[in-house]
């Protein structure tokens, strides 16, 4: 049926379903998402990464027990599958961020409101990355340039900051949706607030959402 | 398709796409029975032959390949939709027809897993083929009347068609955007991951380009 399309349709009662149970798998993605359409490091989701671990350590113990009981192989296989997907969103998640790290850590780690978005051993990882590339710039390059060239962050010692630290591209757009039912947002150079709902994706500068992830909007 | 040449261009594989698809919920008719499921992801069932139950779409196919049920297409999967939809977006070159989010790749996998179990399928697969080509495009020709602004908003666009049609997007946003502002510029020419070699040449303040002219 036509309606079927519009207001109210089966696509949208079932969003509206899955938005009322959100499950902490669903959350997984939208962090996942989120952290991969994103150019910068995100806040680390300290919370629903140590409820999903939980969850899938709760459920690996299920499962084991499920298969020492003798239960019929078939529901095992499924809880089996329902586990991998779970720690699959997981993985990718850390992973995601681990490669962001890997890229940007002078950048991250010598901005305290980044360091501060890691978790702790996220901020162990970024600190021996850091101590293992200098070594091994210094080690085969640096250590044989003139004195005014021995800088790992430094073109050379006339530089006035940093200049040779790969920084993220936050001029750059990505794609959002409204996380709720609707959503406005104001836009540095207009006068018209940008409007909208479920079913609207926007391109927008990610300087100027960048506050409203997770909260208002969430990037596809 | 501009973003479709290099797959390395694209932010999310199809794979992973589909992946995130595979949580939508359909309608199975088993024929077997089974307790409840307590999922990470939810929790579903119980099942008893006959009696229909929603479930995620991966737990459907899964089902469905041990031959455990019939997955029950959903409504917009019907002919008398589809056929709508496409002539719908047809006629409006402007705006796009509604469509769930993930309808390619829900098409796509009960198309692979469950074709028994679809009414006339050749005729709702080719319908989808169809929509689906004159979406494509529709986005590439919108996309031409693309300007210089911070936002684009477009209804509709499903989540295959924002990661295919993404690369080009945010690249011409970014031309438009460094036009704007030179201030930026130099960072922008250093492709997507800035490697400041030269310090930025400062711009008098007098020297502020003229925005292209907006629609």
């Amino acid at each position: 049926m036509a309606e079927d399309f519009g207001e109210g349709s089966t696509a949208g009662m079932d969003e509206y379903e899955t938005l009322m149970a959100t499950t902490d798998v669903e959350l997984l993605k939208t962090a996942l998402r989120n952290e991969k359409a994103a150019p910068e490091i995100l806040q680390f989701q300290a919370q629903l990464v140590k409820r999903a671990r939980e969850q899938i350590q709760l459920m690996e113990e299920t499962v084991e027990e499920f298969e020492q009981s003798g239960m019929d192989p078939l529901t095992v296989s499924l809880y089996q599958m329902d586990l991998d997907r779970a720690q699959f969103l997981l993985r990718s998640y850390l992973r995601v961020r681990l490669q962001k790290l890997e890229k940007y850590m002078f950048y991250i780690w010598k901005n305290d409101s980044l360091r501060n978005r890691l978790s702790e051993p996220e901020k162990i990882f970024v600190k021996r990355c850091i101590d293992d590339m200098e070594k091994h710039l210094e080690e085969t390059v640096l250590s044989k340039l003139p004195d005014n060239y021995q800088s790992a962050r430094r073109q050379s010692i006339i530089s006035e900051e940093d200049d040779m630290v790969p920084e993220p591209q936050l001029d750059t757009f990505v794609a959002c949706k409204s996380s709720n039912r609707f959503v406005s947002l104001t836009l540095v150079d207009s006068e018209r607030p940008l409007e909208m709902e479920r079913h609207d994706v926007s391109f927008v500068l990610y300087k100027v959402i960048k506050d409203k992830i997770g909260v208002d909007v969430d990037l596809v | 398709m501009a973003g479709q040449s290099d797959p390395h261009i694209s932010l999310f594989s199809p794979q992973e796409i589909e992946f995130m698809a595979e949580d939508e919920l359909v309608e199975i008719v088993p024929n077997i029975r089974m307790d409840p499921l307590n999922f990470i992801s939810g929790d579903f069932g119980p099942f008893s032959p006959q009696l229909p139950a929603k479930v995620p779409l991966w737990l459907a196919v899964a089902l469905k390949k041990r031959g455990k049920c019939m997955i029950r297409p959903p409504q917009w999967m019907s002919i008398e939709n589809l056929t709508h939809v496409l002539e719908g977006e047809r006629e409006d070159q402007g705006a796009f027809q509604a469509v769930p989010f993930h309808y390619i790749e829900i098409s796509r996998l009960l198309f692979d897993h469950a074709r028994d179990d679809i009414p006339d399928i050749y005729m709702v697969r080719s319908l989808i083929e169809d929509i689906r080509d004159v979406r494509l495009h529709k986005v590439e020709t919108n996309l031409e009347k693309f300007s210089a602004t911070s936002a684009v908003k477009i209804s509709h666009l499903s989540a295959m068609e924002v990661n295919v049609v993404r690369p080009f997007v945010v690249r011409s946003l970014q031309a438009f955007y460094k036009h704007d502002n030179p201030v930026v510029m130099a960072d922008l020419d250093s492709a997507s991951d800035r490697q400041p070699q030269v310090r930025q040449p400062q711009v008098p303040r007098n020297a502020q380009r003229q925005p292209l002219k907006r629609r």
